[in-house]
């Protein structure tokens, strides 16, 4: 049944190529009914496997010859990624209401990505993975180039280049595997249970890390990130930042630390301090926290201002992997989670709210526009967005925070500090961004032309986003349920010892 | 269930009050108004309910809340609680009362002051530190607006301010408490308070955490460093103080008062409730330093409110040093003396002292801002002690009537505010006489601010200007009455509120290694 999800948005797809064009509320209606049929599915799922533990959803031979099949299954994990995919694909598309050029097209690759997206969580024949992986870059970067703005065409190149680094470090990396574990199966557990020399694992393990990371924003790759999410069109900033970024770190907890657990081992000798990949990319994440919070202090654009926070949440995420005890990476795979409906909600506001009707993105101009008082509700939708993110109590990002933390605190004491830091780094930018945006000082109220009002769509999307970061900040047990006995199965073996 | 209704009723109420619009204010203004005695009533019969003979937790209710992390839903109150939720349910109304001539925005403003009360008693009845924390992070929001929407006009910096200071303390807690919690698998006060009377809390942090690398030996010490920041910034203590003066004096006054009524109160509760219990020993070995911090807190304050002109920063700053009196009971009580029993009975006297003065200090301050709410909206928003003169000769009643809230800020025996500051200066001056002789300053200076203005406001020749000065309506008196008559009440039967906490006093005092 979960197949479906792939199926029906690719077939999604093409109807909205076939559908006659201009026909532009059609082409709306017919996205929103794929959107929300993979959404139905996704939550059926998430719904009826309580237990968490790996199902097989499909397996068929593909290419025989290689061992290579179209195995799709799924986890507690792979579930609550779906889940997230499937309410960010719905809401993205009440947030695309209002788009009215090339629509058919827009709404096709919108809904290739998707359809992608769901792919890579679902597959467990990393051939598969990897082809969806990289297929997802074709969309987004047409999104971007065709409906974009700002320095569309740099972004979308730099985003384009980027994800193709990072693929082609990942590919070398499957590659190699494959072949020394004999070229027989491409299977996720067939390659996990090789055992790999630890020698071969230190060098593949950051190889292919790395691959998956760029995409995840690690800080110092993660310049294609903002400038990517800014130039995108609001439907696809949502998606970016909201699920693709979860591509990267889902293959990195998925295959970069279950296929070479090992080479996570201390290397046996000290370098600056640090004596492990480990080490390496735990700072580099606390770095990413710090950093983009800072920078997304000093920002003049609004968007950027999110752009750069969503380098700052990831960097909680990466962190948490590295934390290598069940607390820090469940609240990890939570932060994904969060981050993925804030971000979307986030750049929802700014992107769709915001500049659709204000046609700017400068913090000075939208200040005396007096926005608080001319769309309240894009206001409203902001402070609580923003309280969400930089980790309020009652809110998704608490529960992932604070799980971070606790698992930082046990793995890496001195960087929870740091972490802290960049927790109130984040209520500044948050609340800088708030002010200068919504609540400044209004100007001349006779000059300015009335806002259109927040259409239903909009309003629809907004609540089914807060709705769902208060369901998983007040019982955050909805997914630590499943996610628990996913972590706990075979498959992570490798992944589970020493203080887990 | 109880407790949980009280916290789930304000915020009802908020909802409500969005719910029905922006459609007519007096009704907004009734409704929320209404809320408010809904929640004052709740809390009398909580305190009908109560058993005050006891000092443990009473209407407690526990439900599992994240099994996986250990957090419950942990409520409960003992009379320490219960006396906080008294407060906290007699400064709203009163601060809704000052808000009455608020015009803008009537649905919202009211809304969120009914949100603010809604994390007030969810702060004093939550005994989980997940919990607590969330309550506690929360009640920013509100005030934040309340301060930013509806302030003086240099709001915005102030909102930032306060904001981003308690904010910081409040990361600088959860970081601590997490280690805390990593170390001991327990988020619950009780818990934790009892294995830190065991002695094995801060050992068993120590032991876990000291073998990380870059791990500084004192780890125990910059945990608690960590907890006190984040309560030291909320109540404040010098020299996190300086977000207060510009946060009460730019919010509007209806704020002020809850700010100062009840919320400051939070950060003196969480000394009661997690510093003393959990982090006693700690709390013991710099007890000097932080006995300076009071001092200066006390003392620094009353001269900074001789400096003001504005009468609401006046009054934050000797708010400030009300509450440096609460602190120094509280450390006089934390005093490690050997075991001599014979300072008990003083260790009891400052605690009632303490709790008396969070009480009365609220009540006290919170009618004090209410009469500058008048007077802001007789004489245009002006609010200088210079900008009056000889107002006693038009508005006798009015000068009257807040000349007895002064007198009570003051400390006049036969007022309230008398009885709360005696008990913790008898109670610690035998435990700690050098903080304790420097801080009678404190009450000298703040005498002399008082009588200044009184003097300045109400006393010489009326000027002109003020001659259509319009004295309290019949309506304003009748409805200041309460505060009054409580204050006169307390004053000459503190008996009424001893009886609450006494217990819990008791036990508390008792629970601390002495």
């Amino acid at each position: 049944m979960l197949a479906w999800t792939i199926y029906i948005s690719f077939l999604g797809a093409l109807l909205q190529l076939l559908l006659p064009k201009g026909n532009n509320t059609l082409a709306r209606a017919l996205a929103l009914v794929t959107a929300l049929a993979g959404l139905a599915i996704a939550a059926t799922a998430f719904l009826t496997h309580r237990t968490g533990e790996l199902i097989t959803v499909t397996n068929y031979a593909w290419i025989p010859s290689l061992g290579i099949n179209f195995h799709l299954a799924a986890d507690g994990i792979s579930l609550c990624l779906i889940l997230l995919t499937g309410i960010v694909a719905l809401t993205g598309v009440l947030f695309s209401w209002n788009i009215d050029r090339r629509t058919n097209e827009f709404f096709a690759f919108y809904l290739l990505l998707i359809g992608c997206v769901y792919g890579v969580f679902l597959s467990y024949d990393l051939f598969l993975l990897f082809v969806f992986y990289e297929i997802v870059i074709i969309p987004k970067y047409f999104l971007i180039t065709l409906w974009g703005s700002t320095r569309k065409d740099y972004g979308a190149m730099k985003l384009a280049l980027y994800s193709f680094i990072g693929s082609a470090m990942v590919l070398v990396g499957l590659i190699a595997a494959y072949v020394v574990a004999g070229g027989k199966s491409m299977a996720l557990n067939d390659l996990a249970n090789y055992a790999f020399s630890v020698h071969f694992q230190m060098w593949e393990f950051p190889l292919v890390f790395v691959g998956f990371a760029i995409l995840a924003g690690l800080w110092p790759f993660h310049t294609w990130a903002p400038t990517g999410h800014v130039a995108a069109p609001t439907a696809a900033s949502m998606l970016l930042a909201g699920v693709v970024m979860k591509l990267g770190a889902y293959g990195c907890l998925r295959v970069a630390m279950t296929l070479f657990p090992h080479g996570l081992d201390p290397w046996g000798f000290s370098l600056l301090g640090l004596s492990s990949w480990r080490d390496v990319f735990a700072l580099l994440a606390v770095i990413g926290i710090v950093y983009g919070a800072l920078v997304a202090m000093v920002q003049k654009d609004f968007k950027f201002v999110i752009g750069y926070s969503s380098v700052s949440h990831m960097g909680f995420i990466l962190l948490g992997l590295m934390t290598l005890n069940q607390i820090g990476i469940s609240g990890a795979i939570i932060q994904m989670f969060s981050h993925g409906i804030l971000a979307g909600l986030l750049f929802a506001v700014v992107g769709r709210m915001v500049y659709d009707r204000t046609h700017t993105r400068e913090l000075v101009l939208l200040g005396p526009m007096n926005l608080n008082k001319a769309i309240p509700f894009a206001a409203l939708t902001f402070v609580v967005a923003g309280m969400a993110g930089m980790g309020l109590p009652g809110f998704s990002g608490f529960v992932a925070e604070l799980m971070i933390l606790i698992g930082s605190w046990r793995a890496f004491p001195i960087f929870a500090i740091f972490v802290g830091t960049g927790i109130v780094i984040g209520v500044v930018y948050v609340w800088r961004a708030m002010q200068k945006a919504f609540f400044a000082e209004p100007g001349d109220a006779s000059t300015q032309e009335p806002l259109p009002p927040i259409t239903i769509p909009e309003r629809l999307g907004a609540i089914i986003l807060i709705c769902t970061s208060v369901a998983i900040g007040l019982y955050p047990q909805m997914l630590l349920k499943i996610i628990t006995p996913a972590l706990n199965s075979p498959l992570f073996d490798g992944v589970r010892k020493g203080g887990w | 269930m109880m407790l949980t209704i009280l916290t789930a009723l304000p915020v009802v109420g908020a909802i409500f009050l969005l719910a029905i619009g922006d459609r007519s204010k007096p009704l907004t203004r009734a409704v929320a108004l209404a809320f408010a005695f809904a929640s004052l009533l709740l809390v009398l019969i909580l305190w009908h309910g109560f058993d005050s003979s006891l000092g443990t937790m009473q209407f407690e209710q526990r439900l599992a809340w994240v099994p996986a992390l250990n957090i419950e839903y942990h409520v409960g109150i003992d009379g320490l609680g219960l006396l906080m939720l008294l407060l906290s349910a007699i400064v709203v109304p009163i601060g809704m009362a000052a808000s009455w001539k608020i015009e803008e925005r009537v649905p919202l403003y009211f809304a969120l002051m009914l949100l603010l009360q809604a994390c007030l008693f969810g702060t004093f009845t939550a005994l989980n530190f997940v919990h607590w924390f969330s309550f506690w992070e929360l009640s920013l929001i509100p005030a934040f607006f309340l301060i930013k929407l509806w302030g003086g006009p240099k709001r915005t910096p102030a909102a930032t301010q306060f904001l981003v200071y308690t904010m910081v303390g409040g990361v600088a807690m959860l970081l601590s408490f997490l280690a805390i919690y990593l170390v001991t698998g327990k988020f619950d006060f009780i818990d934790l308070a009892q294995l830190a009377q065991s002695g094995h809390l801060m050992s068993n942090v120590v032991a876990s955490l000291s073998m990380h690398r870059f791990m500084p030996s004192n780890i125990a010490m910059i945990l608690f460093a960590g907890a006190f920041l984040g309560l030291a910034v909320k109540v404040p203590l010098f020299p996190f103080h300086t977000w207060l003066p510009d946060a009460y004096s730019e919010a509007p006054t209806g704020t002020t008062i809850l700010l100062t009524g009840a919320m400051s109160k939070m950060g003196v509760y969480g000394f009661l409730r997690i510093l003393l219990p959990i982090f006693g020993p700690q709390v013991q070995a710099v007890l000097t330093p932080l006995l300076w911090l009071t001092v200066a807190t006390i003392v620094f304050s009353a001269y900074a409110a001789l400096a003001q002109k504005d009468l609401k920063r006046i009054f934050a700053y000797s708010s400030i040093n009300h509450l440096g009196y609460c602190m120094l009971g509280i450390f006089a009580v934390a005093k490690y003396t050997g075991g001599d029993i014979s300072l008990l009975t003083q260790k009891f006297a400052a605690m009632d002292g303490v709790l008396l003065q969070m009480f009365n200090h609220g009540l006290t301050a919170a009618t004090i801002f209410w009469f500058i709410a008048m007077l802001e909206n007789r004489s245009g928003g002006q609010r200088g002690i210079n900008d009056f003169c000889g107002l006693r000769a038009v508005a006798p009643v009015f000068a009257g009537l807040m000349g007895i809230a002064l007198f009570s800020s003051l400390g006049l025996p036969g007022l309230n505010g008398f009885v709360g500051e005696f008990l913790i200066f008898k109670g610690a001056f035998p435990l700690v006489t050098w903080a304790t002789s420097i801080s009678v300053i404190g009450l000298l200076v703040t005498a002399i601010v008082i009588l200044g203005i009184i003097q300045r406001v109400f006393s010489g020749p009326l000027h002109e200007r003020w001659s259509g000065f319009p004295d309290l309506t019949l309506a304003e008196q009748l409805s200041l009455a309460p505060a009054i008559a409580l204050m006169f009440v307390l004053g000459l039967y503190p008996q009424l509120v001893i009886g609450v906490f006494n217990s819990t006093v008791i036990q508390f005092v008792q629970h601390l290694n002495f």
